[in-house]
């Protein structure tokens, strides 16, 4: 046999016996895009300035306390716009003092200075700034997938795109409404001091101490199903957050029977401030506060050991469970926003492939039936290739675990139409020669030879344009563009070599070949 | 044998100043249309709001848009997708959240009693950042993909002007599609960017398959004495069986897929459809036009500059 067939036997062979092992078992052996199988498609933005502000904030904080150990009154120092911290003195005596404690705090640097009045600012350093924010996103998308493997997704894709985007795809999550929630909560529990000097009408009526600020609490009545929203004030100063959390659990409520509640634990730091906290606060209120709200104010009868408590609020037992898992997860660094959502229903996916399968059968029929009437035989053959190159398009999405769409389905049904473009062009060529008069074997030979540098050149103008689809487009876009490149790569194998290697079975042989059914 | 042609010898080049009339009198209606009508963009570049209800019973319109009078959410369109029982909803961006935008639509439908039950089976939500930046992405994409085509075709053969007459069949066939986009009211989505970027590829695949065949012809006996013109038209008709399978082919593929695949497929596949006519068109009449119009300019040119200098 010429031209060493059989190696080459032995490769179709070999390439097919790959495809199929990728492909068993067919059903779970392609990821189904969410369009398909449904699910929900978040992009987050992550508003990272706010993580820089609080950031900042702190350090204010620990500058304002650091300069009072040091003996260094001040007036005020307070955050001002993004990164930068305000400085004023009570007197400009201390000045020199005060610069040295500066000088402390390594990722800010002194901008302006008035000495005379005891003023300077400290702005956080750019590279701090951009290290904050880079910190924040990938912060939130470990809490992220913390959250949602707690919640159960099967094959869930949570990534980090752009600077400050988080693309997150929860296929076959059956409740849309809940998964959103859980995601995007911020989740920051504080706990805080009422401020029972200021009374509440008063706040409300816009008057507070710059140390004071006015939280609500909401309750809505089980009869009338109306949102009461009760107003307290609260001292700014957060004694304790989530973050010294190491259990949160669901229980029943034992005071309201039917709503749940849940007790949280301290990790041993956190235990010893909450004890701290609580002993010297005796008789006061301690406000539990979640994102802003206030949920429950109780009143601290005597110091509380072991680090427990209780978030009570009205909760029924998904929402407590919910709350548990985020909670446990932690908060998240700064607040997300949803900028792009795609919920598609269970229902949709399977009337979209439904629908899909149609279309790629019929188009497959159609063009199967075409080339047999056209070709004959060889059009046989190209059949043939094109059941190949189905195989090995759907055994490759496999393999690279890339997913299937329904604007992928349609890129499938094109490179049908495509990968028998290749087999007209070698036809047409073939016939060309047996026209001048060729034998079949030159013509044969010919025809491959002269429509190779064709072939070659079409499929890699529309690669190129599959690729550039993949690098710019997004979701629904990039599943055509991978079926379509991948479709195309197995078009070269399948319609070039594989229908080589069938013509020269069939007709270079050692008999002699009176006319090829072309 | 079935044979669509046998030594096919039609005078396509020469019937080339017929063919501008017919394109450019289409490029200027079509332009037109687009200037007077525009495009109608989806929420994937405009953002916005988009929910796919599936009803129990065929609905009316009017009684959705009463359900929705309601909430007062804006201007929102209402069209029937699919089969009767099946609408989507599109609400322009607001400052009101998704999951509110849904809760409340859900709330208002569930009140008007004639609607009966329904089933919520799609939500998109593009807000105004993303939607600014997939319409960044999508001139990227047509850009990027128009400029890889135009490298790789002067690259490949060697020639300047058949990677620019390439291009300008293809802005051709672009703007045909999109024209017909407007002027059939569909909207211009993401995946209908994506077959324009196939049309793209198709098109080009076409003028590349003559080419070729042009370049491969060069030099031999049978093109001796031939102007550039006459080899042109040879290559045309010598390929001209193949461009025409092919384009049946696809087709019949994409005809299929704009019929049986679906509304979500639909102006998808429409774009293709399209695309594939004026795609083997554009080849046949504008690429192949240009080249011959441009080899004649510039032989034109050296031909008087040889005179000038012979008479001096």
């Amino acid at each position: 046999m010429p031209r060493r067939i059989w190696l080459r036997v032995g490769l179709v062979v070999l390439v097919v016996a790959i495809s199929l092992w990728y492909l068993y078992p067919l059903k779970s052996s392609i990821n189904l895009g969410l369009d398909l199988q449904g699910g929900i498609h978040l992009m987050l933005g992550v508003e990272v300035d706010k993580y820089v502000a609080s950031q900042t904030e702190r350090a204010a904080e620990d500058l304002k306390s650091a300069l009072e150990r040091k003996g260094v009154a001040v007036k005020r120092v307070a955050r001002e716009g993004l990164s930068t911290i305000a400085v004023d003195l009570a007197s400009a005596s201390n000045w020199n003092d005060a610069l040295t404690v500066a000088a402390e705090f390594g990722t800010f640097e002194v901008g302006q200075r008035d000495e005379k009045a005891g003023r300077f600012t400290l702005a956080m350093r750019e590279r701090q700034v951009a290290q904050l924010r880079d910190d924040a996103v990938r912060q939130a998308v470990e809490t992220i997938r913390n959250r949602v493997d707690q919640f159960g997704v099967a094959e869930p894709t949570i990534a980090r795109q752009a600077e400050n985007r988080i693309l997150i795809q929860l296929p076959g999550v059956q409740d849309p409404e809940r998964a959103k929630a859980l995601i995007g909560k911020t989740a920051l529990l504080e706990f805080k001091l009422l401020d029972e000097q200021t009374p509440v009408e008063q706040a409300v009526g816009g008057r507070l101490p710059e140390t004071s600020e006015l939280l609500y609490q909401r309750r809505i009545d089980k009869e009338t199903k109306v949102e009461r929203r009760q107003p307290y004030v609260v001292q700014k100063r957060t004694l304790l957050t989530g973050a010294e959390l190491t259990r949160a659990e669901v229980q029943a409520d034992p005071n309201a029977p039917g709503n749940w509640q849940v007790a949280i634990e301290f990790t041993p730091t956190g235990a010893r401030i909450f004890g701290d906290l609580t002993e010297q606060n005796v008789g006061r209120h301690l406000a539990i506060i979640l994102d802003g709200n206030l949920y429950s104010a109780p009143r601290i009868n005597e110091r509380i050991p072991g680090g427990r408590a209780v978030i009570t609020g009205q909760f029924t037992v998904d929402e407590a469970r919910d709350l548990a898992i985020v909670l446990r997860a932690g908060a998240l660094p700064a607040p997300v926003a949803i900028l792009e959502e795609r919920t598609v229903g269970p229902s949709l996916g399977a009337d979209s492939i439904r629908q899909g399968m149609i279309a790629i059968l019929g188009s497959a029929a159609a063009v199967f039936l075409f080339m047999l009437v056209y070709y004959r035989i060889s059009g046989l053959i190209a059949d043939v290739a094109l059941v190949l190159n189905l195989i090995i398009l759907l055994a490759c999405m496999a393999a690279f675990g890339a997913t299937l769409t329904l604007p992928g389905i349609a890129g499938i049904a094109l490179t049908i139409g495509m990968a028998v473009d290749t087999n007209v062009l070698i036809f047409e060529r073939i016939r060309e020669e047996l026209r001048l008069g060729k034998t079949p074997r030159a013509a044969i030979d010919a025809g491959f030879h002269r429509a190779l540098r064709t072939i070659i050149d079409t499929h890699l103008t529309v690669m190129v344009t599959a690729a550039i689809l993949y690098n710019f487009g997004t979701g629904p876009v990039k599943g055509f563009a991978v079926s379509l490149f991948v479709g195309l790569a197995a078009s070269l194998f399948t319609a070039y070599f594989f229908t080589r290697l069938l013509f020269d079975i069939l007709y270079m042989g050692r008999r002699k070949v009176q006319a090829v059914s072309i | 044998m079935i044979e669509l042609f046998r030594n096919p010898n039609y005078n396509f080049i020469g019937k080339r100043h017929l063919a501008y009339l017919v394109s450019g009198i289409l490029m200027v209606l079509l332009l037109g249309t687009l200037a007077v009508h525009g495009l109608r963009y989806d929420i994937d570049f405009t953002g916005g709001t988009l929910v796919q209800v599936r009803f129990e019973q065929p609905p009316t319109v009017a009684a959705i848009r009463a359900g929705l009078a309601r909430i007062q959410l804006g201007e929102s369109i209402i069209q029937q997708f699919g089969d009767d029982r099946e609408y989507i909803i599109r609400l322009p961006l607001t400052s009101t959240t998704p999951e509110e935008l849904t809760k409340r639509m859900t709330a208002a439908l569930s009140q008007e009693a004639s609607l009966g039950k329904f089933e919520i089976r799609r939500v998109e939500f593009v807000g105004p950042q993303v939607g600014r930046d997939l319409q960044l992405q999508a001139i990227y994409a047509v850009a990027f993909g128009l400029a890889g085509i135009l490298i790789y075709i002067a690259w490949a053969f060697k020639s300047l002007k058949g990677g620019v007459a390439a291009i300008v069949a293809v802005f051709h066939d672009i703007i045909i599609c999109m024209g017909a986009l407007s002027l059939t009211g569909r909207e211009f989505s993401l995946p209908v960017l994506a077959a324009l970027l196939t049309i793209i590829g198709y098109s080009v695949n076409d003028t590349i398959v003559a080419f070729d065949r042009l370049r491969e012809n060069r030099g031999k006996y049978s093109q001796k004495g031939k102007s550039f013109a006459e080899q042109l038209n040879d290559a045309i008709n010598q390929t001209l069986s193949r461009t025409v399978l092919t384009a049946l082919t696809t087709f019949l593929s994409t005809a299929i897929l704009l019929f049986f695949g679906g509304k979500t497929l639909e102006d998808f596949a429409f774009v293709l459809f399209i695309g594939v006519i004026t795609g083997t068109y554009s080849t046949i009449y504008i690429a192949g036009a240009i080249i011959v119009d441009w080899t004649r300019l510039v032989e034109n040119r050296v031909a008087r500059r040889k005179k000038a200098m012979a008479k001096a």
